[in-house]
């Protein structure tokens, strides 16, 4: 032990320098999802000795592992799940290594749950997907693949899982990875990885396993550790959604936001939006001081030069790079509700810090996620995945999710049970002529109505509020 | 790129700021709950950042469960003058007049009473729509598997299956009257990030969390600071002075101390490396019954 004793403070500087890599585990029941993440976490010791010992005690009461530890009992913490004996939600664990810390978003395969699965890899660098040696690629494996590129995660490792049942069988493992690759030449994943493991046994999970000296590539672990994710980023397109203005004292009128793509300086130009009005940043204030620059994901406030009136919902931008503005879109969007879709219902919308109406203009088709066919429907229900077309209450600023992720994604929020019912990924503006229903803006016929002309004044007053607010009404007079 | 690059803190912090700015631009009522441990201590230093060089734009609120060390009230109290914060502290006096307490009724009713009753009153009291707790989800299976904005009802409930989605960082603030969010801001930091951002940032913590000559006796096993006149007096004859520290910081008889001589933020990140406990294990209230904290959350606790 001596020996190994490790100088707390070289730790420390040294952990202070590890980046965040965040990945998701996606797999059907069975693929031993629960038993690779207690490996990781197991083998890069962070289970501590009493989780060991109520881990011990429950395997033996319920354990499905037999005369091996249950690993997935660590991770399934809720009651009802214990009973059922499956993941009914994403849960995330925390891990790290020498060189990165790590955050997993365990997700269900169950088909109910294909909303369980957007949820958890929304945030993900990285997706794990999990298929049994023995069945190789499957409706499943086909569905989780199809969600990440949906999702726009850049790296994919296709682990396949319980080799020890197949003898570790070089033919097994090429074929379930050919006939994988096929599959995904059509969606759009720049990287991908296939791993031989087991899990149960460790094999390839940390250390390179001899059991399969035909195997050439990294094991799991060394992959997650190295593989880069710092130019997954978009740093071209600079865009700063305003989140909230800061006011001290007289002095001093600050834009708090997150900057979400593209990189800021002192100095530069930039414009607000939906104004259009230009002014240089004056300063990058941060409570540790002033920047120079600042770069996604920070979170900063920037003053500007002259005062332009800008407030929450709208955004800072470079004047020669501007994302588009429309009230008219489409998307592809996941119903995540028990409730289906009503496409009469006006729902709330939320895409970077703006919030306002939205209506579902048409729905171009929906996606079978088993087979990617399209096909034409009326509405979506809980799970389901169409190409929709939108109108919202007042212009959004945004841009295709493949190019930018911050600006290209939405939810979709019930006005009445106020559940997030659907989120979106943008794909592009859709010309006004292109819409299939004409605008139907609310009109008030003050006129027909018999208003006195002396209302005529405040109802005005009303409608432009309301329609600051996202539900623009037309008044005749 | 390597100028475009941020540490997991870093971007952990980036992370939690953006949650409380979102909390302050979109919520009528929030407010920040403090525990005055560790974890909270992060989190107001967060707000502070959030919000430089203005003011934080919501009050702090202490739960006073009557039963705190006193290290711990003291500490407060001076960290909400010396930071400017508007502090709110709250208790259910009722009970506390009523007697309740950890030796008389035991950790399970004096929790329910004096921590869950006293924050549900008092979130119903100053009508709060939003709250914010310092909960991580590495602490505890249960709170794993919670959402950053965790829906509660009327009744502050919070129901594990039925979670709202949440994607990318685009949170969903709408609740109708009467119902509220309870918002985890270092939701996804780790107790090591904890200690090593205290240390980077040189963040003011209870002096509880450092090893010291105190008395302690041994009560069910826990180790038991004694310098509390509500002591029960058949433990009284059995205090001795020992090097302990506290490795979290709730109620004072139901925190048991371990024994160490970490006085450093460098010596207690070793023992953290090398220990083999995880740190609720000192928490009495997990343990009185199967799946206990799950349960206390649907009731309402944090």
């Amino acid at each position: 032990m001596a020996d190994s004793k490790l100088n707390i403070k070289e730790f420390l500087d040294k952990d202070e320098q590890k980046d965040l890599l965040r990945f998701l585990t996606a797999g059907s029941v069975d693929d031993g999802k629960s038993t690779l993440i207690g490996r990781l976490l197991f083998d890069s010791k962070k289970l501590y000795e009493d989780q060991l010992d109520a881990l011990e005690r429950d395997s033996k009461r319920m354990g499905n592992a037999g005369e091996h530890i249950d690993y997935a009992l660590l991770l399934d913490g809720l009651k009802a799940e214990r009973e059922q004996g499956i993941t009914i939600d994403v849960a995330y664990r925390y891990f790290s290594t020498n060189n990165r810390k790590f955050i997993i978003a365990d997700t269900p395969g169950h088909e109910q749950y294909t909303r369980n699965m957007i949820t958890g890899g929304s945030t993900a660098n990285l997706a794990i997907i999990l298929v049994d040696a023995r069945t190789g690629v499957i409706t499943q494996t086909r569905r989780h693949t199809y969600l990440v590129s949906l999702l726009g995660i850049k790296h994919v490792v296709l682990a396949v899982n319980k080799m020890d049942l197949t003898n570790f069988d070089k033919q097994v493992f090429d074929d379930i990875v050919s006939d994988y690759k096929q599959f995904v030449a059509s969606l759009n994943i720049p990287d991908i990885t296939c791993i031989p493991l087991s899990a149960l046994d460790g094999d390839n999970v940390v250390e390179k396993s001899a059991r399969t000296p035909w195997y050439e590539g990294p094991s799991l672990l060394d992959f997650l550790e190295t593989v880069p994710i710092d130019l997954d980023r978009n740093y071209e397109d600079f865009r700063y959604p305003v989140q909230y203005v800061l006011r001290p004292n007289l002095d001093f009128r600050g834009f708090c936001g997150k900057v979400s793509s593209g990189v800021v300086r002192k100095g530069d130009v930039v414009m607000a939006l939906p104004s259009r009005k230009t002014s240089k940043v004056k300063s990058i204030v941060t409570y540790e001081g002033e920047l120079d620059y600042a770069f996604p994901p920070q979170c900063v406030t920037i003053t500007l030069e002259d005062e332009i009136d800008v407030s929450r919902g709208e955004m800072l931008v470079h004047p020669d790079n501007v994302p588009m503005e429309d009230r008219n879109f489409e998307a592809m969007l996941v119903w995540m509700d028990e409730e289906p879709m009503d496409v009469n219902k006006q729902f709330y919308i939320k895409q970077t810090t703006n919030t306002t109406r939205a209506r579902i203009d048409s729905i171009r088709y929906k996606v079978n996620v088993n087979t990617m066919e399209q096909s034409s429907v009326d509405h979506l229900e809980l799970n389901e995945i169409g190409r929709v077309v939108f109108t919202t209450g007042k212009e959004l600023f945004f841009d295709p999710y493949q190019k930018n992720k911050q600006t290209g994604a939405f939810i979709l929020i019930d006005p009445i049970s106020n559940n997030t019912s659907a989120v979106g990924m943008i794909i592009d503006r859709v010309d006004a002529k292109d819409m299939v229903k004409e605008d139907a803006l609310a009109v008030l016929n003050l006129v027909e109505l018999g208003i006195g002309k002396e209302h005529y004044d405040a109802i005005r007053t009303v409608c432009e509020e309301l329609g600051r607010q996202g539900l623009p009404i037309k008044c005749l007079t | 790129m390597s100028d475009y690059k941020l540490s997991h803190l870093q971007e952990l912090e980036a992370e939690s700021i953006h949650i409380i700015r979102e909390v302050a631009a979109e919520f009528e009522n929030p407010v920040m709950l403090y525990s005055i441990g560790k974890d909270s201590s992060v989190m107001v230093r967060l707000a502070e950042k959030a919000f430089a060089p203005g003011k934080v734009p919501f009050p702090l609120m202490h739960i006073d469960s009557k039963w705190k060390f006193k290290e711990m009230i003291e500490f407060r109290d001076n960290y909400a003058k010396k930071y400017g914060w508007n502090l709110i502290v709250e208790s259910n006096m009722e009970a506390f007049h009523a007697g309740v307490g950890p030796f008389t009724h035991g950790s399970k009713v004096h929790t329910d009473l004096m921590k869950t009753q006293a924050l549900l009153h008092a979130l119903d009291k100053y009508k709060f729509d939003a709250a914010f707790g310092g909960a991580r989800r590495d602490e505890e299976k249960s709170r794993a598997k919670e959402r950053i904005y965790s829906f509660r009802d009327k009744f502050h409930q919070w129901d594990p299956k039925n979670q709202r989605p949440e994607l990318w960082d685009i949170y969903n603030a709408r609740v109708h009257k009467g119902e509220s969010i309870r918002v985890f801001p270092l939701s996804n930091w780790t107790e090591l990030d904890i200690w090593q951002y205290i240390r980077l940032e040189n963040i003011p913590i209870v002096p509880l969390y450092f090893a010291k000559e105190r008395p302690i006796v041994e009560i069910d096993g826990n180790l038991i600071m004694a310098d509390d006149d509500r002591l029960p007096e058949q433990y009284r004859s059995q205090i001795q002075m020992c090097m302990v520290r506290f490795r979290t910081l709730g109620c004072w008889p139901l925190t048991g101390a371990v024994e160490s001589n970490a006085d450093t933020i460098e010596k207690i990140v070793e023992e953290m490396m090398t220990t083999t406990k995880s740190e609720r294990t000192t928490r009495v209230i997990d343990f009185d019954q199967d799946a206990s904290m799950e349960q206390k959350k649907r009731e309402g606790y944090f």
